[in-house]
């Protein structure tokens, strides 16, 4: 069996960390700017950084339209910090007019837990992930506020002022973190998402044309 | 960052090993998540701005943070005078403009500014030359503070003395304000000059490069060992076209800070939206020409070789 390709979103942001972690886990990691390079992947990540940087620089250069069709077609896709507000249908504290990919029936909200100086680190259990708690960075993170009915909720904050929130979700192919695992160097959330694209890509006879657009309109 | 991942699934998780770090109770302020804020930014243009209209510019155009400060360095440098930290109204004018990451700029050494924009709730401070220095021997101990901190520097040893400060993430001084590009790619060269000639020596001889570079042998060590900086490294000083960007990523920089490059321009909000293409794509001569069409007038430039050595930013601080 050929190993997973797994692309990483690399318009901005901590590309270079997930693309590291993937390649540890087993997958063949790529980073994806373009339309022909998504319509290659078995998997996407939605890396960490500026949500309203990276969702603009997709709508200007055509890569916006052919994500949410992919992620609806059934690509899977994980996504941490930025890439969770990416992922969810609906965000709170957002600039009026700012879109995401979606596909995950949640309500996030972006800079829940305050500015730069109330990041921080803490224990995370994590469910479906075996080994004891994740060693968790939360950098301006934002957290699920609400999750609709077929989105299971993998793991929340224990301790502090944001005691409960839930920071980690799963639905059917979508994974999403409020923190980094990506800077820890604990790669067990990726195996998680190399995982679910093994299978994902075992259950899809036509296999890795997942990120291709239908059509064939790319740009 | 900083740990290698491990090779395979089996192998022992570092992180999951150290559990005196991995407290159950939440912790602030560590290396981890003030280096991991600069981790997010890669990437990305971190904009000058000295109102919330202009933040706000700045987010439309796809900035990855704004730089609040009092004026930009082309009018610091017009105007003269002593340059301070922002008016706190305004630094909260514009917090309260922006959902991103608003950093602010303190004088070399003065760490009551500092205090005074850590309670402001900055994201980041740029410990920067670009102001007036408060403290000709002294940079601010940065370790303390909650809130993290940029600095500049010209060369490697520069660099890392920042860091053993506690600077959570460097860059390129280059000569503010004169929309000259030419100071800022000395430095980056020498930097990543700096950081080549290390991976070739060996634990000997990174000793002796600790003395020459007048920085901790363990930061030395440690970048010998990475082959880059255990910080991001963006760039910074005359940085006004796309494809000025694009040059200093090519020549090694994460991400880039525009001063006055974008404000002082023709049409600021297409020149900066094109700058932020240009960093992702600065690879894509194709996508470089693109953006770079029908800007209108960039800032006006200043000849760095004409500048008294009394009006050279780049030579504040050591």
């Amino acid at each position: 069996m050929t190993a997973p390709v797994i692309g990483v979103l690399a318009l901005q942001g901590d590309v270079r960390e997930h693309l590291a972690a993937l390649r540890a886990q087993g997958a063949e990691p790529v980073p994806v700017r373009r339309p022909e390079e998504l319509a290659a992947v078995d998997g996407l990540v939605v890396p960490g950084g500026e949500s309203t940087t990276m969702v603009k620089l997709a709508d200007r250069f055509g890569l916006l339209e052919p994500l949410r069709a992919a992620v609806r077609r059934g690509l899977p896709a994980y996504g941490s910090c930025a890439g969770m507000i990416l992922l969810a249908d609906r965000v709170l504290d957002a600039p009026a007019d700012q879109q995401t990919i979606g596909g995950l029936d949640v309500t996030v909200r972006r800079n829940a837990f305050g500015r730069q100086i109330d990041s921080f680190e803490s224990r995370v259990e994590l469910a479906g992930v075996p080994g004891g708690p994740l060693h968790a960075v939360f950098i301006r993170a934002p957290w699920v506020e609400q999750a609709g009915p077929a989105v299971e909720v993998l793991g929340r904050v224990v301790g502090g002022p944001a005691d409960g929130k839930i920071v980690a979700v799963r639905q059917g192919r979508l994974v999403a973190t409020s923190f980094h695992p990506e800077l820890t160097g604990d790669t067990r959330v990726h195996a998680l998402f190399v995982d679910l694209v093994r299978a994902a890509r075992d259950a899809d006879p036509d296999g890795a044309d997942l990120g291709a657009d239908d059509g064939g309109t790319q740009p | 960052m900083g740990r290698p991942a491990p090779a395979t699934r089996e192998a022992v998780h570092p992180v999951a090993q150290q559990s005196e770090q991995s407290s159950a109770t939440p912790t602030t302020g560590t290396d981890r998540v003030k280096r991991g804020m600069a981790e997010q930014l890669k990437g990305g243009v971190i904009m000058d701005v000295v109102t919330p209209e202009q933040a706000k510019i700045a987010e439309d155009a796809g900035a990855v943070a704004v730089m609040a400060l009092e004026r930009v360095p082309a009018d610091i440098r017009a105007q003269g005078g002593i340059a301070r930290m922002s008016d706190p109204d305004m630094i909260e004018g514009i917090i309260g403009a922006v959902s991103i990451p608003v950093m602010a700029k303190a004088r070399i050494g003065h760490f009551v500014e500092a205090q005074v924009l850590q309670a402001l709730g900055v994201d980041y401070i740029d410990e920067s030359e670009v102001l007036t220095p408060a403290d000709e021997a002294h940079h601010i101990a940065k370790s303390g503070f909650t809130v993290p901190f940029v600095c500049g520097a010209t060369d490697l040893g520069e660099a890392l003395r920042r860091i053993s400060e506690g600077a959570a993430m460097i860059r390129s001084k280059g000569e503010a304000g004169t929309g000259n590009v030419v100071e800022a790619t000395r430095h980056m060269r020498s930097i990543r000059a700096g950081i080549k000639a290390l991976g070739t020596l060996d634990e000997t001889e990174l000793f002796v490069a600790a003395k020459e570079l007048r920085a901790p042998v363990d930061l030395v060590r440690e970048v010998a060992r990475l082959g880059k900086l255990p910080v991001v490294l963006f760039t910074a000083g005359g940085i006004a076209t796309p494809a000025d960007a694009a040059m200093m990523m090519q020549l090694g920089a994460e991400g880039v800070f525009v001063g006055s490059g974008i404000f002082k321009s023709g049409d600021p909000a297409l020149r900066a939206a094109a700058i932020v293409q240009a960093t992702t794509f600065s690879d894509d001569p194709d996508v470089i020409a693109k953006v770079s069409r029908g800007l209108g007038e960039p800032m006006v430039g200043i000849n760095v070789s004409t500048l008294p050595d009394s009006e050279r930013y780049a030579t504040r601080g050591w």
